[in-house]
């Protein structure tokens, strides 16, 4: 099976890879540029550990093809930290204790972000819903809602 | 597997045109990845059609709203005309799923998976939806619900692609209303959906009506009979009652873990009455 030439934006910078036609940008990412951040829970678009965001959108990066990202911007976790500077998702969901085994994390982060990106104020309501497509089994979401709160407080220059 | 991104619908049609049985269009796949994963799942080509002109966009004419095969729901939803003008159909498109598959699947894609419970399809059927195919002897267009033909199977010949979903201008005193049954609060699989669009007349009585009904039967359809006992009223609690029996009687779902016969069949009324009141409520209509 011959590879495919894939030319795209990863996190700001120009990447390009050979992939097989039927290999997902999560295993692209994983597999053949060792970004392994994003997780792979499901592997069929129902959990959200492989959340990435594509052109402004956050996916499922087990549902996009690797070919697919010729041309996109791709953001991952690994670009989410300012080098050592944490982003301030990060940094409330730290301080809110908003993971446990931690698998689920980098996907929660990554929509939370395409959330704040669109929303700098949602409320409680949307938060919720909007992450409605990330599962975790360790924290009952309570966290993870007050960090996202928190964060998007801190972002907008309120007092957390 | 053959992963190919044509630039032309031509190009497009001729790929599958030429391929074997298993050849599939490539738009969200957000069922198509899926599918995909399983190991009696086979693709021998798959033709991605996001780098085709236009596929991608919402066209908004004189006298219609063109949807293209790739465009997101998630992209429906923030197009403000198209909400003002058919809120049922944007709301319907924007229950399917999470955020993460809002931002990939496709109106077009939810009627090609022939999912009888697919949640956009009512609402399309219902607003007098028409899919615009492309195949290699041209252009033809087609009512929506004329495209599935069973659970997974569509109408659809060898090397034909719906390129669009097109939407006419809604009439003066117009609404159009869509809801669903689901166990649970979000992201789950219909078990009831009902699909209404009405027009009042000066009168402010119903001048036509469209219903239909998904997830009780192997198709999403179309159903003349519940949407005649509107007609003429203003949804009295008589013609409400009318609409709930021959929606009932129009149902032939099946017993599955999800919901039972019967279940299924007093739902399906019970939904087209509320459907068909914020349908009212949206064209303008009082009681």
């Amino acid at each position: 099976m011959s590879s495919i030439a894939v030319s795209t934006t990863i996190n700001g910078d120009d990447v390009e890879y050979l992939c097989q036609a039927d290999e997902t940008l999560l295993d692209v990412l994983r597999n053949r540029l060792g970004l392994m951040g994003s997780k792979e829970g499901c592997g069929t678009g129902d959990c959200g550990a492989c959340s990435t965001i594509m052109d402004g959108r956050v996916v499922c990066s087990c549902l996009v093809l690797g070919a697919e990202a010729q041309g996109r911007s791709i953001e991952t976790i690994e670009g989410m930290a300012n080098g050592s500077e944490l982003h301030p998702l990060q940094t409330k969901f730290i301080e809110h204790a908003a993971l446990q085994c931690g698998i689920c994390t980098p996907g929660f982060l990554m929509a939370a972000k395409a959330l704040l990106d669109v929303n700098p104020e949602p409320t409680e309501e949307e938060i919720r819903f909007w992450l409605a497509g990330n599962l975790c089994r360790c924290t009952g979401y309570d966290k993870i809602v007050r960090a996202v709160q928190a964060a998007a407080a801190e972002m907008r220059g309120e007092a957390a | 597997m053959r992963y190919e991104r044509p630039e032309t619908i031509m190009d497009a049609t001729a790929l599958l045109a030429q391929a074997s049985d298993s050849a599939f269009v490539l738009a969200g796949g957000t069922d198509l990845l899926v599918k995909m994963q399983n190991d009696d799942f086979e693709a021998e080509l798959v033709v991605d059609i996001k780098s085709i002109a236009g596929m991608a966009d919402v066209v908004e004419t004189d006298d219609s709203f063109v949807i293209g095969a790739a465009v997101p729901c998630a992209a429906l939803g923030e197009h403000e005309a198209l909400c003002a003008a058919w809120p049922g159909v944007v709301e319907a498109a924007n229950l399917i799923g999470s955020t993460q598959i809002q931002g990939r699947c496709t109106v077009a894609g939810n009627l090609c998976n022939a999912s009888p419970a697919a949640d956009s399809v009512p609402a399309l059927v219902a607003a007098n939806a028409q899919a615009r195919i492309a195949g290699p002897d041209g252009i033809r267009t087609v009512a929506v619900e004329d495209i599935p033909t069973g659970p997974g199977k569509t109408s659809l010949a060898k090397g034909e692609i719906i390129e669009a979903i097109v939407l006419a201008k809604p009439t003066d005193r117009s609404g159009d209303a869509y809801l669903r049954f689901i166990p649970r609060t979000e992201m789950d699989i219909a078990v009831v959906g009902v699909g209404v669009c009405l027009a009042l007349n000066d009168d402010g009585a119903v001048a036509s009506v469209r219903v239909a009904l998904g997830a009780v039967g192997p198709t999403v359809m179309l159903c003349p009979e519940a949407a005649e006992t509107l007609v003429g009223t203003k949804l009295e609690d008589a013609a409400l009652e009318a609409l709930a029996a021959a929606c009932s009687a129009a149902s032939t779902p099946i017993d599955d873990k999800r919901g039972t016969v019967d279940f299924r069949k007093q739902v399906a009324g019970v939904l087209a009455r509320r459907a068909a009141l914020i349908a009212f409520e949206r064209a303008g209509g009082s009681q």
